[in-house]
């Protein structure tokens, strides 16, 4: 029963991850019916934007500390970030501290503004060409932003913690009457895990409550009725791609304490994110959203010891399996509708 | 000419003198001078132009004709070493056997991914090659480790029984001692002669020499296909797939023999690359790879005869030679500006080769995609027709013949 | 006991009750046309006709054989081909290859694996594709790139795709649809000439009257799903059952 818990835990901070980036995926595919491999690749800026936040945080100026000598006996020269001399050690040091949450704020207008420009650059360009021709150009797009995030920021993994708060475990177990350690869980990954939810409730609220989202939606269902009515649904739809890219920079925002950052980390999550859409059903966002919880889950399961032992490299497989085994009998996916794609 | 018509003909023999003559050609700078870290004429990289060649002539069938765009090619390439090897491993060190049996298993894979993949068309299909492709390459690295040899790959060693006769190529070791190296018939592949005329030094070898011979064959057969009733009804599927139907053309089996002849050409591609270098890693099946033959055979022209080749040997020459320059050597051809101008000339420049060349790949291809969908191919005739027009008017009344 | 025998052929969609108890019976070497309003359910007739759609009920014999179950490539390699209300042609093909690949079709059947030899070299296939090309009068066109062509053209190529495999049966979805006069004049003649000189029947749905009563012999009348008449064009005309169906079209 622990066991069990504790798999449905873990699936479920991947799961979220997995969710966020196929609901970009399709909120983009639902407006636009652009097929957008550089998808992944918004996640990735989103984690960089933590990694230049954080250092701009931390930029400091070299400080003599008369006190202290090094061990030569010369005063000793510390860096002391800019923060500390405007707000002083302590809030100064509890700002750089909380950087990875502060990177949402961060991120969001700069993710917003890199979707618009995307979209108005060159993704315009490619609505009336084939679905091909739209994976080609925006895979060519993916591999010059990660090429450009190589340049600037190296090949290694750059480390950025969550704040000291964060760190350390929940006993879960303990916590429900089960034995302590039983089930642990990190506090970051509850977080994560809240974030994406309200981050998935804001976008459903977004579309279901507002104006501007009920247009969105009656364009996603026929474009050409909408247009007709004299309403202007292209810069609608240019709006909601900079949404869709936030929603993606967040997920990678907030991902950098569970995976380090790192140029291709993108690609890596591309593929997985293309095989939830399709199993939720492409052009769904429920389906986007349960698949991505529902992969996650299995996921997780698939890694337990008896199971692996049972079938060996399932955990690895599993996805692809389900991704295969849902397009064969269920073309339309979880949640789809006919005839998306289907030509 | 060998049942082609005269243009077929005469691109089949220009290929075939380039091939020859690869080792001069692409050695054009004398060793020792500054421009020599330019020369590509070296056989591990010709092998590797020639072998990338048949796999993007392989895909271009695949995509070109019907407009399936597959992102798993790669498994069949993987496939295709791993079979390789282990003829190499337990038969003989002859490379006949190997690229033989490679082919085969690459056709058998790629016979159950495309029965179940075609099932689907659009970005379903992509999704699902995708799909097949990620899963060989998990299995490969972990599950499959007796077959792969999972993370530390598969090569041959002195253990493997290699159960034909000596002359064929078997037997465990050599005489002293060693792990023999793949051969054919008792010529070894690795094996060389130099000839040095002047200050220049060519390398002739024998493992690019049946490499290139196995890619002239395979591009005859692609030619042979493209201009064939089977190559006519790929164009139909890629065209207009209800029209086909209601012509009493079944598409399904069109569509797999198609598949599997794509894959069967990943297959011969990965056997020669375990033949040329006897080494396989599961990385050669990684999504990644299947992205770089779609992206050599766009970047040359999608449907075109020669593309594909023109676009795995730009890749493979950006990837071997342009990743090689330097902040040094750009120092140095820009020195003749003023010191200031150096720097900025450098700042520039330098992001987009040496290490960078990814960077420029990426926008290269994105241009192609946008604004030459016919690639370098196109690109090349655009320009012949600049120039052609300058010196002739338009024949009026002309009907233009669509571009093949 | 006509080349097509259809009878008591149902089709539901959801709620919709498509097609019920539709009998029709086409002679050999006749042109029969099928009218009727709007929603009639002529096309979903049309497609259970040729394998798009599979009837819930009834049955559909062409020849004597059922055609229920079979994939659109096999009823048409039974003889029957179909032009559609929108020319389906290969639109990034040439003319002349437009035409032989049906001519393929025709001698080799649903597939053949000819991956060697080049098509250049299958004279026969040439010939008749040539000859098609002749009939239809769009020799000189033969290199050019089919969607290149004029809405007319494409419409005549499709019909020559379908003639050229000598069909038994050939099916029509209103062919002069967003014609102009002469061209609907011109595709009537056309029709007419098939008819005559190439013993083909011909099954036509077609909203254009002055079409309907120049070519066919006999005319069934469709209205919600069902056959109202099955006549002469002399008794439709003045029948009024039909003019019940077209009231408020004011096209009889």
């Amino acid at each position: 029963m622990d066991q069990i818990i504790l798999q449905i835990l873990n699936g479920l901070d991947k799961g979220s991850a997995y969710a966020l980036i196929a609901l970009g995926l399709t909120l983009i595919f639902g407006t636009l019916g652009v097929v957008n491999f550089a998808h992944g690749a918004l996640f990735m800026l989103g984690a960089f934007c933590t990694v230049t936040l954080s250092r701009m945080l931390s930029l400091s100026h070299e400080v003599v500390d008369e006190t202290r000598t090094d061990f030569l006996g010369n005063p000793l020269k510390v860096d002391v970030p800019y923060l500390y001399d405007i707000f002083g050690e302590t809030t100064g040091a509890a700002i750089i501290d909380w950087a990875v949450p502060l990177s949402i704020l961060f991120s969001i207008p700069i993710m917003i503004l890199i979707g618009i420009a995307m979209e108005r650059g060159l993704i315009k360009h490619f609505y009336k060409r084939p679905h091909a021709d739209q994976i080609l150009v925006t895979f060519g797009l993916a591999i010059v932003l990660q090429e450009i995030i190589k340049y600037y920021f190296g090949a290694n993994q750059i480390p950025t913690p969550a704040p000291e708060a964060f760190v350390g475990s929940f006993d879960f177990g303990a916590a429900i009457g089960f034995d302590p350690n039983a089930i642990i869980y990190p506090y970051w990954r509850i977080v994560y895990f809240f974030f994406a939810m309200t981050l998935i409730a804001g976008v459903f609220a977004f579309l279901q409550f507002t104006t501007f989202g009920m247009v969105v939606r009656a364009g996603m269902a026929d474009r050409e009725t909408v247009q007709l009515l004299g309403i202007n649904i292209d810069r609608r739809f240019t709006i909601m791609f900079g949404i869709a890219a936030a929603v993606a920079g967040l997920a990678g925002v907030m991902y950098t304490p569970i995976v380090s950052p790192n140029y291709h980390m993108g690609m890596d999550f591309l593929v997985i994110s293309f095989v939830v859409v399709v199993v939720g059903g492409m052009g769904s966002l429920p389906g986007a959203v349960l698949a991505g919880f529902v992969l996650g889950i299995l996921e997780s399961f698939a890694s337990m010891r008896e199971i692996i032992e049972l079938l060996p490299g399932i955990n690895q497989v599993v996805i692809y399996l389900a991704a295969i085994l849902i397009l064969l009998t269920r073309p339309r996916g979880l949640l789809g509708r006919k005839g998306v794609m289907e030509d | 000419m060998l049942g082609l018509d005269k243009k077929d003909f005469t691109l089949l023999l220009i290929v075939s003198a380039l091939v020859l003559l690869a080792p001069l050609l692409l050695n054009p700078f004398p060793e020792g001078s500054a421009m020599a870290q330019f020369n590509a004429g070296y056989p591990d990289l010709m092998q590797r132009f020639v072998i990338f060649g048949i796999f993007a002539i392989g895909f271009n069938i695949l995509f070109g004709l019907t407009g399936y765009l597959s992102f798993g090619h790669a498994a069949f390439l993987g496939a295709g070493s791993y079979a390789g090897m282990w003829m190499l491993k337990l038969l003989s060190m002859n490379v006949i056997p190997a690229i033989i049996f490679s082919t085969l298993i690459a056709g058998a894979i790629s016979f159950l991914i495309g029965w179940i993949s075609l099932r689907r068309s659009g970005i379903y299909f992509s999704i699902l090659t995708l799909a097949f492709a990620q899963m060989a390459f998990v299995l490969a690295a972990s599950v499959l480790t007796p077959i792969t040899g999972g993370e530390t790959g598969l090569q041959p060693a002195l253990s493997d029984p290699r159960i034909l006769p000596e002359f064929l190529g078997g037997g465990s070791v050599t005489a002293d001692g060693n792990i023999p190296k793949p051969s054919l018939f008792g010529i070894e592949m690795t094996a060389s002669s130099e000839v040095a005329v002047g200050n220049w030094l060519w390398t002739l070898n024998w493992g690019y020499y049946l490499s290139g011979f196995m890619m002239l064959v395979a591009f005859y057969i692609a030619i042979r296909i493209f201009r064939s009733p089977f190559g006519l009804m790929l164009k139909a599927v890629k065209s207009n797939q209800q029209r086909m139907s209601y012509t009493g053309l079944n598409t399904r089996p069109y569509m797999l023999a198609c598949f599997v002849i794509s894959g069967m050409y990943a297959g011969l591609a990965g056997g020669l690359m375990a033949a040329m270098d006897p080494q396989v890693g599961a990385e050669r099946m990684q999504w990644t790879a299947s992205g770089e033959v779609v992206l050599m055979t766009i970047l040359g022209g999608v449907g075109t005869l020669i593309g594909p080749v023109l676009g795995a040997g730009l890749i493979k020459y950006f990837e071997n030679i342009f990743s090689k320059i330097n902040k040094a050597t750009l120092e140095v051809w820009f020195g003749v500006f003023p010191d200031w101008m150096t720097d900025l000339m450098v700042t520039i420049v330098y992001p987009f080769i040496g290490k960078g060349w990814h960077l420029t790949l990426g926008l290269m291809f994105m241009a192609v995609v946008i604004f030459l969908p016919g690639g370098l191919v196109e690109g090349g005739q655009k320009i012949a027709k600049l120039f052609s027009r300058k010196k002739e008017p338009e024949t009026p009344g002309g009907e233009a013949k669509p571009a093949e | 006991m006509g080349i097509l025998e259809v009878k008591g052929v149902g089709k539901r969609f959801g709620g919709l009750q498509a097609l019920s108890e539709v009998n029709l019976s086409v002679k050999e070497n006749t042109v029969h046309a099928i009218i009727g309003p709007n929603g009639a359910g002529k096309s979903t007739l049309l497609n259970c006709l040729v394998g798009k759609l599979i009837p819930d009920t009834g049955s559909v014999m062409f020849d004597g054989q059922s055609v229920l179950g079979r994939s659109p490539h096999e009823i048409n390699q039974m003889g029957i081909s179909r032009v559609f209300q929108t020319p389906e042609i290969f639109g990034d093909l040439t003319v002349m290859e437009n035409v032989m690949i049906p001519c393929f079709a025709k001698r080799d059947g649903s597939f053949e694996l000819n991956a060697i030899s080049p098509t250049r070299k299958h004279g026969d296939i040439r010939d008749m594709a040539e000859q098609m090309l002749i009939d239809v009068n769009m020799q000189d066109k033969r290199n050019m790139q089919a969607s290149s062509m004029s809405r007319g053209d494409k419409r005549r190529l499709e019909m020559a795709m379908c003639l050229v495999q000598k069909p038994r049966l050939l099916l029509l979805d209103e062919p002069t649809a967003g014609m102009a006069r002469a061209d609907t004049n011109n595709t009537i003649d056309l029709l007419k000439e098939i008819n005559e000189t190439r013993d083909i029947t011909m099954a036509i749905i077609e909203h254009d009257m002055h079409v309907v009563f120049s070519l066919a012999q006999r005319i069934t009348v469709l209205a919600q799903g069902t056959p109202l008449v099955e006549e002469t064009p002399d008794n439709i005309k003045g029948h009024p059952k039909v003019r019940e169906a077209y009231l408020g079209e004011a096209q009889v």
